[in-house]
């Protein structure tokens, strides 16, 4: 049987977020084809790429005002109107659906599956998702008709955009006039650096580099590769960078292409927020260092000596 | 004003969980347990929030098992004033859903004006329970905070989000969940353990609150993640960097 599925597509207003074409994947692992929603204001460059997007069916653009900065509020009051028409609505992994999700799972009195990894069975509901930081891996069933997944990027492969648009879009204007919760200011205010959940390439640091001054060699590092920064926990609590930097179990958990662990010992704590990066590269002085033995790559020497020697040879 | 901070009893972060024979279970038995560090955080900025006289009085409470008291205790320590168990079996409590309704239900009968929680537990990560409370009580809400202000009836938070930070104020009362960057908890001082003996801790079950709740996804097994196999491990210098030249991973 034909299942209906609708996928919540989350952006920043200009572009789609890049989580998107992952949940496409999980998508069409489902079925053929889906629905899709896109929620906001004023944001055609969004909905010119949500057309295009492979195997949809049918686009609705819940356009209102009190959309445009993806407000959990409005967000999950419009979302949960539709709800009932589809067996299976999916959300990327990010934190745009992580704030809104729960509350319109709540709103409908579902429990959702958050994180899916793998979809086991489509028919039977189960699912697998990374507990304790992707250390434990739970399967779960779910007794529900109706399921609220949201996709975790890294577990699924991206679904390229087709070049031209194959669907029509339903425009609605969703009544909002029973949200009570009021919004007065909303601006997001961009790093300097690419961030760190996200980014493709990440350099971190951690107590091998022994002081403030020296976690400089961390950010040249990084520099030269347009790499975000990180931190294992030991260089935060050594207080040699705030704790925004911290990736770990209780820091940000993240999957970049390439990943550098500069003087950092691969305590368990550090490894479950990057062990699901695509390429590991460690760099300790210390041979017996357990980094060592889930990286790609290692080079035991001196970081005080192969980083600037690293840097030089990048710049060439 | 009255605030309910949600404490979740969870492995401690540092303990290298395993899987019991049952394959259903992580294995809990002397193993060391805190409070969920993001809680923590919470309950830190709550404490401070009643030092400097915007709160009137912290409540904790924790969803779970009697063993559950141990962390109320030590929340008591850090500055809360009194302490609630709800008794209920491990299903029920690691049910986001179902603490939120529970939560909901105190949160309505006790009237609290503001709910400061972590933004996930640290052992299902699930990530979902402040934002399911803030929805059954049509509150707002403000995930995923490092920094919150206040002003009279209106809160303004600076929102971790992917890419930066999202900054937004609202209205009270609202459900405000706390991300790793808001705080740096206080350590708890003997006399505060001792003192904290004395703090009242009252233990309810779901039928004094009138709940029967049946958690909608039942857990079919624990496994380990594969595991990553090492790599090519370097010491020469020179060797490295060519590698990684001819792999282009620097690309």
């Amino acid at each position: 049987m034909a299942l209906k599925i609708l996928l919540v597509i989350t952006h920043n207003g200009q572009s789609i977020d890049d989580q998107v074409h992952n949940a496409v994947t999980a998508c069409l692992q489902l079925d053929v084809n889906y629905h899709a929603m896109v929620l906001g204001h004023d944001c055609q460059s969004v909905i010119d790429e949500a057309r295009k997007m492979k195997g949809l069916q049918k686009l609705f653009f819940l356009e209102h005002v009190s959309l445009e900065f993806g407000l959990a509020e409005p967000s999950a009051e419009s979302i949960s109107q539709f709800i009932s028409d589809y067996d299976y609505i999916l959300f990327p992994s990010n934190t745009t659906s992580k704030n809104i999700l729960p509350r319109l799972a709540a709103l409908q009195n579902i429990s959702p599956i958050t994180d899916v990894c793998e979809i086991v069975d489509k028919d039977d509901r189960i699912f697998k998702r990374p507990i304790y930081a992707g250390n434990i891996i739970e399967t779960v069933q779910s007794e529900q008709d109706i399921n609220i997944l949201s996709i975790r990027s890294a577990s699924f492969t991206k679904t390229p955009i087709s070049s031209e648009a194959n669907v029509d879009i339903e425009h609605i204007s969703p009544d909002l006039s029973s949200i009570q919760s009021k919004h007065l200011g909303c601006e997001i205010t961009k790093l300097d650096r690419p961030d760190l959940v996200g980014a493709k390439v990440v350099v971190s640091g951690g107590r091998g580099l022994g002081s403030v001054e020296s976690f400089q060699l961390i950010y040249d590092f990084a520099d030269c590769l347009d790499a975000a920064v990180g931190a294992s926990r030991a260089a935060v609590d050594a207080g040699f960078v705030s704790n925004d930097y911290q990736v770990g179990q209780t820091g940000k958990i993240i999957a970049p292409d390439v990943y550098y662990a500069i003087g950092i010992s691969g305590a368990i704590q550090h490894m479950a927020g990057m062990k699901d990066s695509r390429i590991i590269i460690a760099i300790n002085k210390d041979a017996d260092a357990p980094i060592f033995k889930s990286c790609d790559y290692g080079l035991v020497a001196d970081l005080f000596d192969v980083v600037p020697k690293l840097v030089k040879h990048l710049k060439k | 004003m009255k605030v309910l901070v949600p404490l979740k009893r969870v492995i401690d972060y540092n303990v290298v969980v395993q899987i019991d024979s049952s394959q259903k279970n992580v294995v809990t038995d002397h193993v060391k347990m805190s409070i969920n560090p993001f809680d923590e955080i919470a309950l830190e900025e709550a404490v401070r929030l009643h030092e400097s006289g915007v709160i009137d009085e912290v409540v904790v409470v924790s969803v779970g098992s009697e063993l559950s008291q141990e962390q109320l205790r030590q929340g008591l320590a850090m500055g809360a004033h009194r302490a609630i168990l709800i008794s209920c079996d491990d299903a029920v409590a690691n049910d986001p859903l179902s603490v939120a309704k529970i939560l909901s239900t105190l949160v309505t009968r006790d009237d609290y004006d503001f709910v400061l929680m972590g933004k996930q537990a640290i052992d299902n990560d699930c990530n979902q329970t402040g934002q399911m409370l803030a929805g059954l009580l049509k509150w707002p809400q403000a995930t995923f905070a490092s920094k919150i202000s206040f002003s009279t009836d209106e809160i303004s938070v600076s929102r971790e989000v992917d890419g930066g930070l999202d900054n937004i104020s609202c209205q009270l009362p609202a459900v405000v969940t706390v991300d790793l960057r808001l705080n740096d908890p206080r350590y708890i001082s003997l006399p505060n353990i001792m003192m904290a003996k004395s703090k009242p801790l009252q233990v309810e079950s779901l039928d004094d609150l009138k709940l029967n709740l049946t958690p909608c996804l039942k857990r079919i097994s624990l496994e380990f993640p594969q595991p990553r196999t090492s790599g090519e491990i370097f010491t020469d210098f020179d060797l490295f960097v060519k590698k990684l030249d001819e792999e282009e991973v620097w690309r």
